[in-house]
């Protein structure tokens, strides 16, 4: 089986000169489908920067990123958008929600580029926000909502579409352990019965623990990987 | 089965019409600044064509073509000059020489006490011959015209205006009854059409017409004529009459070469001109006034515009990031822009309109809507409209969603 993510040599500098900074440095991983990573390391250790590769929200400076065989970088904006719409589901560390909208509008975005019908999409999106443990907030406006509860319209959005790949940002951050837990499970559930490749951040071990592989980073590079277990 | 590109275009206005709704205060704002701008437009110039054409329509009810003939030199500088008024003698060479006259009328006049009954009222005076009617434009709603009897000096007649009926006979008949001019009894064998108030604002209708001969041995005492009234032949220049009346005049008055006149002549064709002229400049004026609006709706709506840019970059940013293409986001926000622009132009048109045609009615001005400036004033707040709204998301769509979404 070939595998659904590939990074080679990846980099990514930010600024120039005095400024440089190099996020990521030489960044070799591949992901299998299927598999369930979490990504642990350090504050400033490139973590975020190559979620945001995987997630086609911002290039590699060099290297090359394959997506299903597809090589990303011979890909127009256009066509990023379609990997992004059909492909991939994304969980922001600052969730990213649109302002004065309500809970189930937001979750419903997603659907709405894939051309969903309306009364589809709201069911849809209902289905997702009962799962995260929202369906009574649904037609709260992000700012009616706690840091939580706005994770978890965040994690709703990013499942509705029952996407390839979910990755997640650090998308336990802000929840209760008990809540925590009850998210754990719903990803390695969507994990085992979907197939859903998943890769997420995490700072905390127990988080970790819920996944089978862990890659761990330090200064731009993978320090630590456990390698697949499938 | 719609097309895939009706089907994007279609989500496109769902989504404009949802941002419009999520954001009602921005919306009215940008709205209301097209608003003004196309309404003031409007409205100025609107006004502005409307007393031109008032002032056209008075030019015209002064009378078409007239050539005015009045004693005293034009006036230059202090002083002026005064003439010795002219002489029936006079007007029978005008007629006899002045080939290219159409209608030659005399006019003398006075103010004289009317009576009727118990029922009085101080009026102007007008000694004339039927000519008069029509070089002034008058028409004869009931009755005749004067008789060459008549004309000759024999049976006092008169002729009367609807104002000056009105206040003597209110709603009374009034043709064949006998008023006392003066201490002249004449009977009223025609009533004139009413003409409303003229450019000043004087009421035209109240006055009363004699035949010349009567008035002048009866009413003034004397044979003066104090103007005469011309209209020119069609297919005869007006300047070259003009020219042949002032040649005649100064020799029968006598004036030396190198000699100024002691009378001057005045055309309604110069008047118009000179009216139009004023009111060219008064729509200059109020369209400049009116464009300013313009700008200063126009900059409201950029302000408006470009204060939401980061607000809107990160919207776009989460766009692109959960899918979207650049395009679907662009033609999402170019919906919204126009449809703002679209209904803030139709509102402004319509508030400018009804503003317009309240004043004018209020004023008694003819109403005029210029719809070349109405399509100019739209355009432009329309065009500031979809500028703003849309430039900087057609920036913001070629950015990394990752970029876009840091954007501050
Ligand atoms: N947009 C940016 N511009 C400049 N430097 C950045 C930017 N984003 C991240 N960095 C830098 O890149 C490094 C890695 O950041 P990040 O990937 O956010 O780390 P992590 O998510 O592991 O905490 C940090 O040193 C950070 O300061
Ligand atoms: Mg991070």
């Amino acid at each position: 089986m070939s595998p659904l993510v590939s990074l080679r040599g990846v980099e990514r500098v930010y600024g120039e000169g005095e400024a440089e900074v190099r996020a990521l440095d030489g960044i070799d991983l591949d992901f299998m489908p299927g598999e369930l990573v979490a990504v642990m390391g350090p504050s400033g250790s490139g973590k975020s920067t190559c979620m945001n590769i995987l997630g086609c929200l911002d290039q590699p400076t060099a290297g090359s990123y394959k997506f299903a065989d597809n090589e990303t970088r011979e890909l127009t904006q256009d066509q990023l958008a379609l990997l992004r719409r059909y492909y991939l589901g994304f969980i922001f560390q600052g969730y990213n929600l649109l302002a004065r909208t309500s809970a189930v509008d937001n979750v419903e975005l997603p659907l709405v580029y894939r051309g969903v019908a309306a009364r589809e999409r709201r069911e849809r999106a209902l289905e997702a926000l009962r799962l995260v443990g929202l369906e009574n907030r649904a037609h709260h406006a992000p700012s009616e909502l706690s840091g939580g509860q706005q994770q978890r319209v965040a994690i709703a959005r990013a499942i509705v579409t029952g996407p390839s790949m979910l990755l997640a940002d650090e998308p336990t951050g802000n929840l209760d352990t008990a809540r925590k837990d009850d998210i754990m499970r719903l990803l390695v559930n969507l994990n085992e019965r979907l197939g859903i490749t998943i890769v997420m951040v995490t700072h905390e071990p127990e988080m970790a623990e819920y996944c089978r592989r862990q890659v761990h980073f330090r200064d731009g590079k993978v320090a630590e990987d456990t390698g697949a277990r499938c | 089965m719609l097309s895939s590109w009706s089907r994007v275009l279609f989500a496109a206005m769902v989504m404009a019409v949802r941002e419009v709704r999520r954001n009602v205060f921005r919306s009215s704002l940008t709205v209301l600044g097209i608003v003004i701008g196309v309404a003031s437009v409007i409205a100025m110039v609107s006004l502005g064509k409307s007393a031109s054409e008032q002032v056209t329509q008075n030019v015209a009810k002064m009378g078409n073509n007239m050539i005015m003939l009045m004693p005293g030199a034009p006036r230059r500088g202090p002083g002026g000059g005064s003439g010795a008024p002219f002489t029936p003698a006079d007007v029978k060479a005008i007629i006899q020489q002045v080939t290219g006259a159409q209608d030659v009328a005399p006019e003398s006049a006075k103010s004289a006490l009317v009576v009727f009954g118990n029922r009085n009222h101080t009026t102007p005076i007008r000694g004339s011959t039927n000519a008069w009617l029509r070089v002034r434009g008058w028409k004869v709603a009931e009755g005749r015209e004067f008789t060459d009897a008549e004309l000759g000096g024999a049976n006092p007649a008169c002729m009367m205006g609807s104002s000056t009926r009105k206040e003597l006979f209110g709603n009374q008949a009034a043709l064949d009854e006998t008023v006392r001019v003066g201490n002249v009894s004449c009977r009223i064998v025609g009533l004139f059409e009413t003409k409303g108030r003229s450019g000043g604002g004087d009421d035209q209708d109240d006055f009363i017409l004699m035949p010349l001969r009567v008035f002048q041995r009866r009413i003034q005492g004397k044979t003066d004529v104090s103007s005469i009234y011309l209209t020119v032949k069609p297919g005869r220049s007006q300047t070259g009459v003009v020219r042949n009346l002032e040649m005649l005049m100064r020799e029968r008055r006598h004036i030396g070469p190198g000699e100024d006149d002691d009378f001057h002549v005045a055309d309604t064709k110069e008047f118009a001109a000179a009216m139009s002229t004023v009111t060219t400049t008064l729509t200059a004026l109020l369209g400049g006034i009116a464009g300013v609006s313009l700008l200063v709706g126009g900059i409201g709506i950029m302000n408006i515009m470009l204060v939401s840019v980061t607000e809107r970059t990160r919207e776009i940013g989460i766009r692109l990031s959960i899918g979207a293409r650049g395009r679907e986001v662009l033609l999402q926000f170019l919906a919204e822009a126009v449809g703002l622009s679209l209904l803030g132009g139709v509102v402004g048109m319509i508030v400018g309109g009804a503003g317009s045609y309240a004043a004018t009615r209020l004023m008694g001005m003819p109403f005029s809507f210029p719809p070349e400036i109405a399509l100019i004033a739209f355009v432009f707040s329309g065009g500031v409209g979809v500028l703003f709204g849309y430039l900087p998301a057609r920036k913001a769509a070629r950015l990394n969603p990752i970029e876009a979404l840091r954007h501050e």
